[in-house]
C-alpha cells in the first residue's frame, strides 16, 4: 500500500462535521419554515446547502486528506456540469418568452413559477 | 519532520501541483490508493453527471413553463390532528440520511482500528436508517399518488410535469439508497465473517462502501434543496 496513513482520524473530527450537518439541515429546514421570500430564500439554500455538501464531500469523504490529483479529477468535471447548467438557465428562459410571445398573454398564467 | 510518503516502487510521492504532474505522468499507477476506491470515486463522478442532468432538466422544466409549479411545503405537509406541518416528513428523512452518515464514518474509522464488532454494527445502523428513509419514501410516493392524485403526466394542483420529475428524480435516487442498503449489508457480513482478513487484513471495502453512502446523502442534500425547499 503506497501510504502508511490509512485515513485514520480521531474520531471526535466526524462527531462535529455530524452536528454541523445537524445543525445546516435544520436551519435550511427554518429558512422554509419561516416562509422566507425571493432573494435571501435562494441565496440561503444555496448557501447551506454548499456548505453541507462541501463538509460531506471533504470530510467524510476525505476529499481534504487526499492527493491533489484526485482533487482535481473529481472536483473540475462537474466545472463542465455548472456551465451547461448556465446555458439551461438561458434556454429556459428563451422558452418562456417565446411561449409568451407566441401564444399569447401567459405571464397571468404563472403564479408561482 | 513526517517521513516522506511513497510510491507502491520506493519512489518519493511529491505534492501540490508538482505531485499532480508527476501523478499523471507515473509508470505503473496515477491514483495512490486501492484500485477499488479510484473506481468507486469515477462511479461516483459519473453519478454526479446523472442526477446534476436530472436536476437540471428539473429546472429547464420549471423555468420554461407558464403554468404554476405546486408549492412544495403545502404538497409535502403532513397534520397529525392539528395544523400541517411543511415539509416534516422530508426534514425526518434528511436527520435520518446525516444520522446514517455519522454511522458510517464511524464504521470506516472502527475498520480501520480492525475492530470489526462495531464496523459490523455501525454499517448495521447504517442500513436500518437507509432502510427507514425507503420506507418513508414510498410512503411519500403511496400519500402522493392515492390520496393527492399526482401522476407522471398531471396532478390536480398545478404544473402536469411535476410528477414525472418528481417520482424520476426521487425514484433514482430512494434506488440508489435501496442498492446502498444491500451493499452495506453484504460488506458487513462480510467484515463480520472475517472475510477481510482473509483477503489482506485491511478495510479498504469498509471505506469503499461510505464513499458510496457518503454520495447518496450528498445527492439527498441537492434534492432537498432544489426540489422541496426551493
Amino acid at each position: 500500500m503506497a501510504q502508511d496513513t490509512e485515513q485514520q482520524h480521531p474520531i471526535s473530527i466526524y462527531f462535529w462535521i455530524w452536528g454541523l450537518l445537524f445543525v445546516l439541515s435544520f436551519l435550511s429546514y427554518m429558512v422554509d419554515y419561516i416562509n422566507l421570500q425571493g432573494p435571501i430564500r435562494w441565496t440561503l439554500i444555496l448557501l447551506f446547502m454548499f456548505l453541507k455538501a462541501g463538509f460531506i464531500v471533504a470530510i467524510f469523504m476525505h476529499m481534504a486528506w487526499e492527493r491533489l490529483a484526485l482533487k482535481l479529477t473529481i472536483l473540475l468535471p462537474p466545472i463542465a456540469l455548472g456551465i451547461f447548467i448556465v446555458l439551461m438557465v438561458y434556454e429556459a428562459d428563451y422558452t418562456f418568452l417565446t411561449r409568451i410571445v407566441f401564444f399569447g398573454e401567459g405571464a397571468a398564467l404563472s403564479v408561482h413559477h | 519532520m513526517s517521513e516522506a510518503a511513497l510510491t507502491e516502487t520506493g519512489d518519493v510521492l511529491l505534492e501540490g501541483t508538482r505531485g499532480v504532474i508527476t501523478d499523471f505522468s507515473a509508470d505503473k499507477q496515477t491514483f495512490h490508493m486501492p484500485w477499488g476506491k479510484a473506481m468507486m470515486w469515477f462511479f461516483l463522478l459519473s453519478d454526479t453527471f446523472i442526477f446534476g442532468v436530472f436536476l437540471t432538466s428539473y429546472m429547464t422544466v420549471r423555468m420554461s413553463i407558464r403554468d404554476a409549479w405546486p408549492i412544495p411545503s403545502e404538497v409535502f405537509a403532513l397534520s397529525f390532528g392539528g395544523e400541517p406541518i411543511p415539509l416534516i416528513l422530508i426534514a425526518i428523512m434528511t436527520f435520518i440520511l446525516i444520522s446514517s452518515s455519522g454511522t458510517m464514518a464511524m464504521a470506516v474509522n472502527m475498520g480501520y482500528r480492525k475492530d470489526r464488532n462495531k464496523t459490523f454494527w455501525l454499517m448495521i445502523a447504517t442500513a436500518a436508517f437507509g432502510a427507514m428513509f425507503v420506507g418513508m419514501q414510498a410512503f411519500e410516493w403511496t400519500k402522493l399518488i392515492v390520496e393527492e392524485g399526482v401522476r407522471p403526466w398531471s396532478n390536480p394542483m398545478g404544473a402536469p410535469q411535476f410528477g414525472a420529475i418528481f417520482f424520476m428524480i426521487t425514484g433514482f435516487h430512494g434506488l440508489h439508497v435501496s442498492a446502498g442498503v444491500i451493499y452495506l449489508i453484504v460488506v458487513a457480513r462480510r467484515v463480520k465473517n472475517g472475510f477481510y482478513e482473509r483477503t489482506g487484513g485491511n478495510y479498504e471495502m469498509v471505506e469503499i462502501a461510505g464513499l458510496y453512502w457518503h454520495f447518496v446523502d450528498l445527492v439527498w442534500v441537492f434534492i432537498f434543496a432544489f426540489f422541496y425547499l426551493w
